[in-house]
């Protein structure tokens, strides 16, 4: 008598079964997964409140299949707030790209983590703005070009040095788990989601505000093939931002 | 028993109207002159086990005003007029998403950073849409503490009845004076809000958005507001009416200025002139129509505002030119007073089209 078969990769209940309109070796794409298997594993796919930012990941609410609300530009983490505050059993997470949460949206960023909101925020940095046609992000690496750093971003231009986001968010005193991951390949994409899982959960044990920043390819507007996009985000990326754990447990991690 | 009398700022009583209508959650920024109702909500919210955050912005309040109401519950956030602007975009989101909430604007003077003296220079903000888009915010106008605090409890209902944000337009002088008022007791019905985000426990999931990218989804969306905005057009327009039976000269003026146009009014009907005034309460929607049928019976129409004639370009719409319509008013922080009302009404019944009657 055979055993039954038996599925061990299948869609996420918590995602919904459709095609995205990612591009050919974006990131996004990755993370939704993960964020979906997270919460399976977690069992809260009922209690989840998710919040979609302005930018190439704003029609995530037709890819998970749980409850989600847009927000403006950069103030996903204050209407975060503004939802988890009143229901506080519910897991709330915004979804943010480089330009809602460290450009038009860094003062709601480092107040919702001063606060300590019991709440988790998914950080994904791909050093360049996608939906808008690849304008420098905050995050843009020196001599990377972009729509607005045809010649690259130098420091000469007078645009300033790519922002370290964990590092900023480390120096406050509330934010209980910070971590950097980057999806440059099979173990990056097993970090990433170990670290979504130890913020999810923590939001759920009431620790308080997670922050997991998840370096990511954009092959299009990082200018690369695929494959090339994965190697950058390996390699320069984690150069200018190291991959590691800043704050764990609410005391920060000195590297 | 008589319910009692208590003494209270106009924005100690708009703090209390919201609690007692189930505001679950306040969201401020300090400016003059709202703050006296962000000290309140920062103490009596606590009391009452509700939420209250000093937010780092306004920008940053009224977006936490859109995460509470799209969890279902009721929000609301104030400012003056600098920081209403600041505002102006979650208010479009709030009104593209319709989602209820209550913004009140105790307003200032302008432009730019202006003064901390009460003005009415927000109207066209307000009953306009003032952020992007075509959208209308239900705009409420008290003209006394007592009504701060009534038309605040209505707002919650408004807001939630349509899902429609909704503004408490008022100013710097009815924000920090202090009246005798009774508390109200009126309870603010629940609302079904099965659209609101709490979790998919045993339905599909839900979506908060106004983002509609499908080809005509956006215009459709754009009808289906503007029949909500008749709707609420026919069902909501509020005014007060004093003296109109009889009126030559009917005033139209709201908040701090109607009541300077109500003493006007008094002194000149002992001098034996016939005066009236409509004072709007809902200035969006706009009392047009009882505005247009009271232009058919008097001679003139004076409107008074502290601002250089914004509710006006509203008067003259309704009036359609059956009347000369006149203005007095005064700008960046200035009040009208009596004797300059009653000044200009002399000018007016001298007027060869009153002066015939």
């Amino acid at each position: 008598m055979t055993a039954s078969p038996q599925a061990l990769y299948r869609c996420p209940e918590s995602l919904n079964d459709v095609s995205t309109h990612f591009c050919p070796g974006c990131g996004h794409g990755l993370v939704h997964r993960l964020i979906g298997e997270v919460v399976d594993e977690l069992q809260i796919r009922e209690r989840t409140i998710g919040v979609a930012p302005v930018g190439c990941s704003v029609l995530s609410y037709f890819y998970f299949n749980f409850d989600v609300t847009e927000a403006a530009h950069g103030r996903t983490p204050s209407v975060a707030t503004g939802i988890k505050r009143v229901l506080p059993d519910r897991i709330v997470f915004s979804y943010q790209g480089d330009g809602d949460l460290a450009a038009i949206g860094m003062a709601e960023t480092v107040h919702t983590a001063n606060r300590g909101e019991n709440i988790t925020v998914v950080f994904v940095n791909n050093s360049v703005y996608g939906m808008t046609g690849g304008q420098m992000a905050p995050t843009t690496l020196v001599h990377q070009r972009t729509a607005t750093t045809p010649n690259g971003r130098e420091l000469s231009d007078g645009m300033g040095p790519p922002i370290r986001m964990c590092e900023l968010i480390s120096t406050l005193d509330l934010p209980w788990h910070v971590e950097r991951v980057a999806l440059d390949g099979p173990t990056g994409v097993r970090k990433t989601r170990s670290a979504l899982l130890t913020a999810f959960r923590g939001q759920m044990e009431g620790r308080g505000y997670s922050f997991v920043e998840i370096l990511s390819p954009c092959p299009i507007y990082q200018r690369l093939s695929p494959t090339e996009a994965f190697a950058f985000v390996g390699s320069k990326m984690t150069s200018a931002f190291p991959v590691r754990v800043f704050r764990r447990e609410g005391r920060s991690v000195h590297a | 028993m008589m319910a009692a009398r208590l003494l209270m700022t106009g924005n100690d009583a708009i703090g209390e109207a919201a609690v007692r209508a189930g505001c679950d959650a306040y969201y401020g920024y300090p400016i003059t002159p709202q703050n006296e109702l962000t000290a309140y909500m920062a103490r009596r919210m606590v009391e009452v086990g509700r939420v209250f955050i000093q937010a780092e912005s306004e920008i940053s309040a009224v977006n936490m005003v859109f995460g509470t109401a799209a969890a279902g519950k009721r929000a609301m956030t104030s400012s003056s007029s600098p920081g209403i602007s600041l505002k102006q975009e979650g208010i479009s989101y709030l009104a593209g998403a319709e989602l209820p909430a209550v913004i009140v604007n105790v307003q200032r003077g302008g432009p730019g950073l202006g003064n901390i003296s009460p003005a009415q220079g927000d109207y066209f903000q307000a009953v306009k849409g003032g952020g992007h888009g075509d959208y209308h915010m239900i705009v409420l106008a008290p003209d006394s503490v007592q009504e701060m605090h009534d038309l605040t409890i209505q707002a919650f209902d408004l807001a939630d009845r349509y899902r429609c944000p909704t503004m408490i337009l008022t100013d710097g002088r009815l924000g920090q004076m202090m009246e005798p008022l009774v508390l109200s007791e009126t309870k603010v019905s629940a609302h079904a809000k099965p659209w609101a985000l709490t979790g998919a426990a045993g339905r599909p999931p839900n979506c908060i958005r106004s983002l509609l990218l499908a080809d005509g989804e956006l215009e459709a969306h754009n009808i289906k507001l503007q029949a909500k905005y008749r709707d609420i057009a026919n069902a909501e327009i509020r005014w007060e009416e004093r003296w109109t039976d009889d009126c030559e000269v009917l005033m139209v003026a709201y908040g701090t200025s109607a009541r300077i146009a109500k003493g006007a009014i008094e002194t000149a009907r002992i001098n034996g002139a016939k005066v009236g005034l409509l004072r709007p309460v809902t200035l969006w929607p706009f009392p047009s129509a009882r505005l247009a049928q009271l232009a058919a019976k008097v001679k003139s129409i004076l409107v008074v505002e502290m601002s250089s004639g914004q509710m006006l370009e509203d008067v003259r719409l309704a009036v359609e030119g059956r009347v000369p319509v006149s203005f007095e008013g005064r700008m960046g922080g200035g009040v009208p007073t009596e004797h300059d009302v009653l000044l200009r009404l002399r000018e007016l019944r001298a007027e060869p089209a009153i002066a015939a009657s």
